[in-house]
């Protein structure tokens, strides 16, 4: 499988550049997500890879052979398209063998590698049926089908879930989950749902408006996010964000606000903090921990009024506010919390993360 | 009246007016026509005075050399040229369905000859069809060719009618085609494109299937069209040399005002309706077992192998 490389990748509609510069290595038998805000261009990168957007300027390498400005056959992907574009006038078995009935393979093979994929995906009693006859999620598996055929050997999907319902949606992404590591494959795959992008990418590209954010695994963008975009967009519920002054006391990083001040982990990269000291403290909904009776000793806490409880079975969301910022709370539904209560919470200090407020970069 | 059955009637209410101006412009005259070709009837009788002579304009009409004659023109022609014209014009919208500048332009040009009258239509090739001032026989003479008897000889008589009305009906075919063309999805086409379909083999596989249904109702209401042409003909031949391109509406018009045998012309008419009535319903049945029988077969490959 091919190593696929961007460089300095470029699209422009006449004098309006929508992607700007993308430098990017995707390694072999990787899957990669690119997810981000809609109208990112995750899209447009992957039908300039597919072939079927032309590239302005920079190239597509696969292996090291430039093959930006080959025609989408030559180039050894195969696509999955958000709406599927089956073929209507098909039925399941001619929609999937259509590429290779068009390359003149033999007809003993196009037989069995229809079978196989038709095993693999569940097809087998479908072949004979048209589009028109098939459920959403079958239409799905069908689209998958028909690209997997091919053996192609990087499989390109756009937002191929996004048209199914939520229930279908994630029965299909645990599907994908196992289809994936029976095949042999690149895959690249464009989604703006972060749960997605997490739980299926090997690694995970953010876009947004035309550049990079950040390019790496679920994990590193989840616990190092490279700025405050990132922060906020991966995780759900999303990060708190608040404007903060660190000051150093006794060897100890202070964040300040308006109503309450909390330690900081100690930061490797102090000089990029700047000298006002203004910075914007981010902090999970997850990290903030209601502080129990008992402990009221706990001399660095924040106190938030809750506003609304959304109960959704074991945890439930609080939205409070301190001194007018909504803030997102996670916690446990028991012992349950009732609105208008003012709560205690704690942060560990390495849970908070430390934004630069003009660049949005992370500091750590 | 009570409110229930009111409210159940409103609907009739409503398409009543639509009803009867159906009944009026409609039913009425079908069923006059119907009547009529059961008569004797000359222009100077009232219908009431005419004789009833039953079946016997219709037996008659089938032993007249120039009837028969007159319908072979009209199956020829309408045939040939909605064949010719369904080709071109959905070559044309294949080769037009692009994003280019000044297509749009174009494509109001092309259109151009459907919004002339037939009259016009008619002069206009008649002007150019002429033996010695003719734009086609001056072109060939300057050229050193022969000059071509466009309308005097019968069987170029007939070849010019069809060109005549492939120069006016192409763009009509061209524009469903395209509209057809333009409402297929985005995504699919380029599935194929991504399957390795170049555009021959996109056309073939996938345009020209999906666009079907829209070619099939325009088939149909071309060959409608084609069986019922009239004034362009009348001013361009007015059914010459001989019955060569005596059109079946044409022999209608002369039956009824040069004749002045009203119910042999009703007659015609109704056999006219008879074939169009046909024609229509084999083309839906046609569709029909079409679709059947791919059903079957698609059953039969899903049983064995794909």
């Amino acid at each position: 499988m091919p190593v696929i490389t961007f460089k300095n990748l470029r699209k422009a509609y006449g004098s309006a550049e929508i992607i700007h510069g993308i430098d990017l290595v995707m390694e072999d038998h990787e899957f990669t997500v690119f997810v981000g805000p809609s109208g990112c261009g995750k899209s447009t990168i992957l039908r300039m890879l597919a072939g079927l957007e032309t590239v302005t300027s920079g190239q597509i390498l696969m292996n090291g052979k430039d093959i930006s400005q080959l025609e989408p056959i030559e180039r050894d992907v195969a696509m999955v398209f958000q709406d599927y574009a089956l073929y209507p006038h098909m039925n399941v078995a001619k929609n999937m063998s259509f590429a290779l009935r068009l390359a003149k393979y033999p007809k003993a093979e196009i037989s069995q590698r229809i079978n196989n994929v038709a095993a693999m995906l569940g097809l087998e009693t479908l072949l004979h049926r048209k589009p028109g006859q098939l459920s959403g999620g079958q239409r799905q598996r069908v689209a998958m089908g028909r690209a997997l055929v091919r053996d192609a050997s990087s499989l390109l999907m756009d937002e191929p879930l996004s048209n199914l319902d939520a229930k279908l949606r994630v029965q299909m992404r645990t599907e994908l989950a196992i289809i994936r590591d029976k095949i042999e494959k690149n895959i690249i795959y464009v989604t703006h749902d972060q749960v997605e992008a997490m739980t299926l990418g090997d690694r995970i590209v953010v876009m947004r408006e035309g550049s990079i954010q950040q390019h790496g695994t679920p994990q590193e963008l989840f616990e190092t996010p490279a700025n405050k975009f990132v922060a906020g967009f991966m995780g759900m519920p999303p990060m708190n964000f608040m404007d903060a002054t660190l000051v150093e006391e006794n060897d100890k990083l202070l964040a300040h606000t308006a109503c309450f001040s909390l330690p900081v982990k100690d930061l490797h990269n102090k000089h990029q903090l700047p000298s006002s000291g203004e910075v914007t403290i981010g902090i999970r909904p997850s990290a903030l921990l209601p502080v129990v009776a008992a402990d009221e000793t706990s001399e660095h806490t924040l106190t938030l009024l809750i506003k609304v409880c959304e109960y959704t079975g074991s945890q439930s969301l609080l939205i409070a506010e301190a001194n007018g910022v909504r803030v997102l709370v996670e916690v446990n539904s028991q012992p349950s919390f009732k609105v208008g209560d003012n709560i205690k919470f704690s942060v560990k200090p390495s849970d908070i993360y430390v934004f630069d407020r003009n660049t949005e970069l992370a500091i750590y | 009246m009570k409110s229930s059955s009111l409210n159940k009637l409103t609907p009739y209410f409503f398409i009543a007016p639509a009803g009867l101006v159906l009944a009026l412009g409609l039913l009425y005259p079908i069923s006059y026509m119907m009547y009529a070709s059961f008569l004797d009837w000359n222009p100077s009788q009232l219908i009431g005075e005419a004789d009833w002579v039953g079946l016997k304009n219709y037996s008659t009409l089938w032993q007249d050399y120039a009837f028969r004659e007159s319908l072979w023109v009209t199956l020829k022609f309408a045939f040939s040229v909605v064949l010719i014209e369904m080709i071109l014009g959905l070559s044309l919208a294949l080769l037009l369905d692009r994003n280019m500048r000044g297509m749009s332009a174009l494509r109001t040009i092309f259109i151009l000859p459907m919004m002339i009258a037939p009259i016009v239509v008619g002069l206009m090739w008649r002007y150019m069809y002429h033996p010695s001032i003719g734009v086609f026989n001056r072109t060939l003479n300057s050229f050193g060719f022969e000059s071509i008897p466009w309308l005097s000889d019968s069987t170029w008589a007939l070849i010019s009618i069809i060109i005549a009305d492939i120069w006016q009906w192409t763009p009509f075919i061209f524009i469903l085609c395209l509209a057809a063309l333009q409402s297929l999805p985005r995504s699919t086409l380029e599935a194929a494109r991504m399957d390795g379909a170049n555009a021959w083999q996109q056309a073939f596989y996938i345009k020209i299937p999906l666009m079907m249904p829209v070619l099939i109702v325009t088939l149909l209401l071309r060959l409608i069209d084609a069986f019922k042409v009239l004034e362009v003909i009348l001013v361009m031949t007015n059914g010459g040399p001989g019955l060569s391109t005596e059109i079946i509406a044409l022999r209608i018009s002369r039956t009824a005002s040069e004749f002045r045998e009203l119910g042999v012309a009703a007659a015609m008419s109704n056999y006219l309706l008879i074939l169009l009535l046909l024609l229509t319903l084999s083309m839906f049945l046609y569709n029909r077992f079409i679709e059947q029988h791919r059903a079957k077969s698609f059953n039969a490959i899903g049983k064995t192998s794909p």
